[in-house]
């Protein structure tokens, strides 16, 4: 029994008259995954999440009710609790919190995915270059994943930030570089894995370049672990980026950044003034527990 | 080394960052003849490491003493954070983990899982501010600091490391929790268990006897990967509950360009790291007489 969704997709895409057998094989792998995604709860409700924050990273700007960087007459009712006037309250500057949470999402999502991508793709020509020639290289690179994960990531970025200056550039330069020997190794074991494949022997006696193998052949069948990590890496990346502009070495004020933000607050928590930390704080919480939740529902859907 | 030639990296001059933007060059360059940052990088690294194979780490910049007087109270106060935090989330990770394990699958297995992977996902410092805002300001239950007042018994820097220590446990339940349902779930499906299972055992005694010590060896693996983090990586927390840690001690250094500061404490949080791994080793060789037996027939 198929379902009639499944009846309408075969419609439209008639399997053809003599289709090479491998091909068609992966396409009814890939299709059988997106149908463990769609039926995936952990996975709807990350991508659900995620869908809100990029719908506010992208559109927030022209949609909140108040600018978010604040007008000096904002200075008059600063420090408001919540109300239906300004829902998440008013920050020291008077600024509307929940127009800052909104917007906030920007930057954090900008530079976590930017970061994350350029560590995979760093990672993954290093894994499938390590992977495949095996040898040396391998090995030192092996030695330097042992030495990155010595020491916390954060002592990591705050002396690279540091020494380079603080700004979004910078903070994606170092987590990408920090990332690519992690995201490597996995692409390793999965290169390791596909080497001894009769497909890449053939290509191997079809005299086929070096390259051409790695990145024609054994990559289009590496993707899956790519995925996973990299949405795995993504949460990372967000929760390092959070930290770090936390401690002041991200983007700088006036942004609204979320971790600037809580950053920006929470000194005057004590005296009571919960909202312009707790807004933020949970938009941070709910964003790397979305990205988290799509990562959980990848991992089983490509481990079946 | 690698933290070494980061740190040279970081521009400007330590001469001009101890004495401010005022001072005269003269002055400048004659403090950097005195610390001696005006040597070549290979002068200074080789010195700095002849230093701590004698076990001299050198003289802060910018607080102007040994730096091994302020890194030792540092490191006890950070251990004593890890100690307390640890001391808390191994059992009860432990416990969740295996109770996940047992019902795999179900309700009780999904709502652990996900709870700590997201626990663990949600950086400590957003729970460091949650945690203050719920214990400290609205329950008003736990003080908002971590350093309890100097000379004050056990129990009193107890009350005052729990909050912190909390956020630490919630960071760190997930990693835990998921290794030792892991380790429970291949224990579970071992043939020692069935064998266990078939001879007429009954069931909290092939649990407690045959699965729980083989579903325990990689959660200690895992503890021990987190030492690291949890001596090191805590400058947020530290921060905000104004601790004094090696967190916030590195955090400093760096900010302040104190070389040898923050190399002796980034080699310490390296060393304490190395230590660990060690540890669970011979643990694990301890808890699993496979290994034990291997290495002495070798």
């Amino acid at each position: 029994m198929s379902t009639p969704e499944e009846q309408l997709v075969l419609a439209e895409h008639p399997v053809p008259e003599a289709p090479p057998e491998k091909r068609d094989e992966a396409r009814l792998a890939r299709r059988e995954r997106l149908r463990l995604l769609a039926r995936s709860k952990t996975f709807l409700v990350g991508a659900f999440l995620l869908g809100v924050f990029a719908f506010c990273a992208i559109l927030g700007p022209a949609v909140v009710p108040y600018d978010p960087f604040g007008a000096p007459a904002d200075l008059l009712d600063k420090l408001q609790p919540p109300s239906t006037e300004h829902f998440f309250g008013t920050d020291q500057l008077g600024r509307d919190v929940f127009s800052r949470v909104v917007v906030g999402a920007r930057d954090i999502l900008a530079v976590s995915l930017a970061a994350t991508l350029l560590g995979a793709v760093l990672g993954t020509a290093l894994g499938l270059v390590t992977g495949y020639f095996r040898g040396v290289v391998d090995e030192v690179l092996m030695r330097i994943v042992d030495a990155f994960l010595a020491i916390p990531l954060v002592i990591l970025a705050t002396v690279a930030l540091v020494a380079l200056g603080p700004s979004k550039g910078t903070l994606i330069v170092v987590i990408g570089i920090v990332f690519a020997p992690i995201i490597a190794r996995t692409v390793r074991a999965a290169v390791l894995s596909e080497r001894g494949l009769e497909y890449v022997e053939a290509a191997r006696l079809r005299n086929e370049r070096a390259p051409y193998i790695m990145f024609a052949e054994i990559l289009p069948n590496v993707t899956a672990p790519i995925v996973v990590e990299f949405t795995v890496r993504l949460g990372y990346a967000i929760f390092a980026i959070a930290t770090l502009t936390f401690l002041g070495f991200g983007v700088q004020p006036p942004s609204p950044d979320w971790g600037l933000q809580i950053k920006e607050n929470y000194v005057i928590l004590n005296s009571g003034y919960w909202w312009p930390t707790l807004f933020p704080a949970l938009a941070i919480a709910t964003l790397v527990v979305g990205v988290n939740l799509i990562a959980d529902g990848l991992t089983h859907a490509f481990e079946q | 080394m690698i933290l070494f030639a980061a740190a040279q990296l970081l521009p400007g001059d330590v001469g001009r960052a101890i004495l401010g933007p005022f001072a005269a060059q003269e002055a400048v360059d004659q403090l950097n003849e005195e610390l001696g940052t005006n040597r070549s990088i290979i002068v200074q690294y080789g010195d700095w490491i002849g230093g701590v194979l004698q076990g001299d780490l050198g003289e802060s910049y910018a607080f102007n003493r040994p730096v091994g007087d302020i890194l030792w109270p540092a490191l006890r106060n950070s251990a004593k954070l890890a100690l307390l935090a640890l001391l808390v989330v191994v059992p009860v990770a432990v416990v969740g983990g295996v109770a996940a394990a047992l019902k795999e699958g179900r309700a009780r297995d999904r709502i652990i899982s996900l709870g700590g992977l997201s626990a663990t996902a949600i950086p400590e410092f957003v729970w460091a501010v949650l945690g203050i805002m719920v214990f400290g300001l609205w329950l008003d239950v736990l003080p908002v600091t971590a350093q309890a007042p100097p000379g004050s018994d056990f129990l009193t820097q107890v009350k005052y490391l729990l909050l912190p220590a909390l956020c630490l446990v919630f960071v760190l339940f997930g990693y835990i929790a998921r290794m030792a349902r892991a380790g429970t779930v291949e224990a579970l499906d071992a043939d020692y268990t069935r064998t266990a299972v078939l001879k007429g055992l009954p069931r909290r005694t092939v649990i407690r006897r045959h699965v729980l010590r083989n579903s325990l060896l990689p959660t200690i693996a895992v503890v021990a990967t987190q030492v690291g983090y949890l001596f090191g990586g805590l400058v947020a927390i530290e921060l905000i509950f104004n601790y004094n840690g090696i967190g916030q001690l590195i955090y400093r250094a760096a900010q302040r360009q104190d070389f040898p500061l923050l190399l002796s404490a980034s080699l310490v949080v390296g060393v304490v790291y190395l230590v660990a791994t060690l540890i669970a080793d011979v643990l694990y060789s301890l808890l699993n007489p496979r290994i034990r037996l291997a290495s002495s027939e070798s």
